[in-house]
């Protein structure tokens, strides 16, 4: 494939506060095919910042800026609102952080999926239904129709999030933005929603960015990883190598792991170096 | 210190009843660390909201510090400065336009306890909280931060049991490392017993004794943290979990069983 699915370059997000200016992206650039990249880093470094600017999702007062930030072919920062927001929750869309926050408290959780998927595909509202009950079965909750005619608060943290999954898959996009779409399930689960995407990104060919604080997942289900720190890529990396990984931030956040025999014992926590950043 | 027999707990009616927790038993020892593990929407959650009387409508037997609990009675005063929980979701669990004194006022006014201030201080400190946090909001904190301050919220009536729903799966690895070595500080000095929750096998074998794990509602296997680190759990489901926890495999995903 010569020309890449998307291609950021030299993007940055800040945000003016009283305190001054908070650079919350700083020149990130990157190539997205159809495959599966991670974002990994600490807390604050920029990681789902980078996600939301794709798809101009920036809060206010935030600013964006970048050299480059195309979508096969369409120039997402130059795009008129209206493409925008069909592009949104339809060939690109995007799994929030916090699943209880993007769920509305007050609406069925079949409801939700429903007209997600209304809102971008002509189809009756039986046949938007049979197609919603068909998404939640996909990401493995147990009782469907029961979670389709619950509100969020009656469903469990794990299952919140797979109610996000669904909805989001739902429109078939090309290219899906997941940020930590599976912190709250159990491993099980979790390798099997992610098997979901990656299918979708081999048979498909959808491009996958996954945002993770889990190291040993991200080695080992992505293709390439980005690791972050203070807004800045520190290095791009193999998944596979990322346990040979030489950089010494990335090295930290490895140790900072509980391993089997650390039982009982002190963890160590990450030490930070300024100098790191450009 | 916590003896649970036969515990269920039953949601909604009809087509849309969920039998949550299935004949759940199991004895907790003062100063003992006990975690559960399992599938999502196994109940986990829902023991723990069940012990600490959120979840009123269950039965069975539940004795706690030598305290038999009555299900839907209104637990006393004295009840919650025995058993303190922190929830699963730091954003959603503190007040978002309260500040982290207020927050932590609160459960003392409840009480009627003398010296709010010098118990917040001491709270504060015992997370390792400076005076400077004490006037937050939460939305100028960290995700480690507000989880610090969710637990000393919980710490400030000096619990002697603590249950503890994923208390680090939002954070990050260097925070977790934050948290759990505080947690692993806390429990020594102030001998409290945990009940944690955590989908992280690592997490719950680094800090737990025992270990029960859960699907479907009910309890499959109770393992030693030292067999779980050996690999050799007695339960098929066990085992799959164990499997998944090493990282992901396409080809091992597709032998998965759906234990149903
Ligand atoms: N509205 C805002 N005003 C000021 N600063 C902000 C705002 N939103 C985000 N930031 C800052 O931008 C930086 C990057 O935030 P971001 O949410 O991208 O972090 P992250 O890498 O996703 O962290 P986490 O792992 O905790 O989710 C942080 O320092 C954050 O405090
Ligand atoms: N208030 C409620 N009303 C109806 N059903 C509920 C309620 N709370 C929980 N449930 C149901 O009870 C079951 C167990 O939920 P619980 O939250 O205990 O799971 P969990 O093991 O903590 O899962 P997770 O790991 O995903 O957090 C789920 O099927 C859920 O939908
Ligand atoms: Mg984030
Ligand atoms: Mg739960």
């Amino acid at each position: 494939m010569s020309e890449p699915l998307l291609s950021v370059r030299d993007l940055s997000v800040s945000f003016d506060t009283r305190k001054g200016v908070v650079e919350a992206v700083r020149g990130v650039s990157f190539d997205l095919g159809r495959e599966k990249l991670g974002i990994v880093g600490e807390s604050g470094s920029g990681k789902s910042q980078t996600g939301r600017a794709l798809l101009r999702l920036t809060p206010p007062p935030g600013r964006v800026s970048a050299k480059t930030m195309t979508f096969d072919g369409i120039d997402l920062l130059g795009a008129p609102d209206r493409q925008l927001r069909d592009l949104r929750g339809g060939r690109i869309s995007m799994v929030m952080q916090d699943p209880k926050y993007s769920l509305n408290p007050v609406m069925t959780v079949g409801r939700q999926i429903r007209e997600a998927y209304r809102a971008h595909t002509k189809v009756s509202k039986s046949g938007a239904k049979t197609k919603s009950l068909e998404m939640l079965e996909a990401v493995r909750i147990r009782d469907p129709e029961r979670v389709y005619r619950a509100y969020p608060h009656e469903v469990s943290g794990g299952m919140g999030q797979r109610i996000m999954i669904a909805m989001m898959l739902i429109t078939d996009p090309d290219l899906l933005i997941a940020d930590e779409p599976t912190s709250a399930l159990d491993v099980t689960v979790q390798l099997q929603v992610l098997a979901i995407l990656d299918d979708l990104v081999s048979q498909r060919g959808m491009g996958l960015i996954f945002i993770s604080h889990d190291l040993n997942l991200v080695a080992s289900f992505c293709d390439r990883i980005l690791v972050m720190y203070g807004g800045q890529v520190m290095e791009e990396l193999v998944a596979a190598e990322l346990h040979n990984a030489q950089h010494p931030y990335t090295r930290g956040l490895l140790e900072c792991l509980p391993q089997v025999d650390s039982r009982d014992k002190d963890l160590p926590v990450l030490t930070r170096d300024p100098g790191w950043l450009l | 210190m916590i003896d649970i027999q036969n515990l269920n707990v039953v949601f909604g009616s009809g087509a849309d009843r969920v039998h949550a927790v299935k004949n759940v038993s199991c004895r907790i020892a003062g100063g003992e660390s006990f975690g559960l593990v399992g599938e999502s929407g196994s109940g986990k959650s829902t023991v723990l909201r069940a012990l600490c009387g959120l979840a009123t409508g269950w039965d069975g037997e539940v004795t706690i510090d030598g305290e038999a609990l009555e299900a839907g009675a209104r637990r006393s005063d004295a009840f919650y400065k025995t058993v303190q929980m922190v929830f699963q979701d730091p954003y959603g669990s503190l007040h978002p336009r309260h500040t982290v004194n207020r927050i932590l006022s609160e459960p003392i006014a409840i009480q009627g306890l003398d010296n709010p201030g010098s118990r917040i201080d001491e709270a504060l400190q015992q997370v390792g909280l400076g005076e400077g946090f004490r006037f937050r909001f939460p939305h100028q904190l960290s995700g480690g931060q507000r989880q610090r301050v969710a637990i000393a919220r919980a710490l400030i009536l000096k619990p002697k049991i603590l249950l503890l729903d994923e208390p680090t799966s939002a954070l990050d690895v260097s925070v977790q490392a934050e948290v759990l070595n505080l947690l692993m500080r806390l429990r020594e000095e102030l001998s409290l017993t945990f009940v944690l929750v955590s989908h992280d096998l690592a997490v719950v074998s680094h800090i737990c004794d025992r270990i029960a794990v859960m699907r479907n509602g009910e309890v499959v296997e109770e393992v030693t943290a030292d067999d779980l680190a050996r690999g050799q759990p007695a339960d098929r489901y066990t085992r799959q979990l164990l499997l998944a926890s090493k990282g992901y495999d396409r080809a091992a995903i597709d032998q998965f069983e759906d234990f149903g």
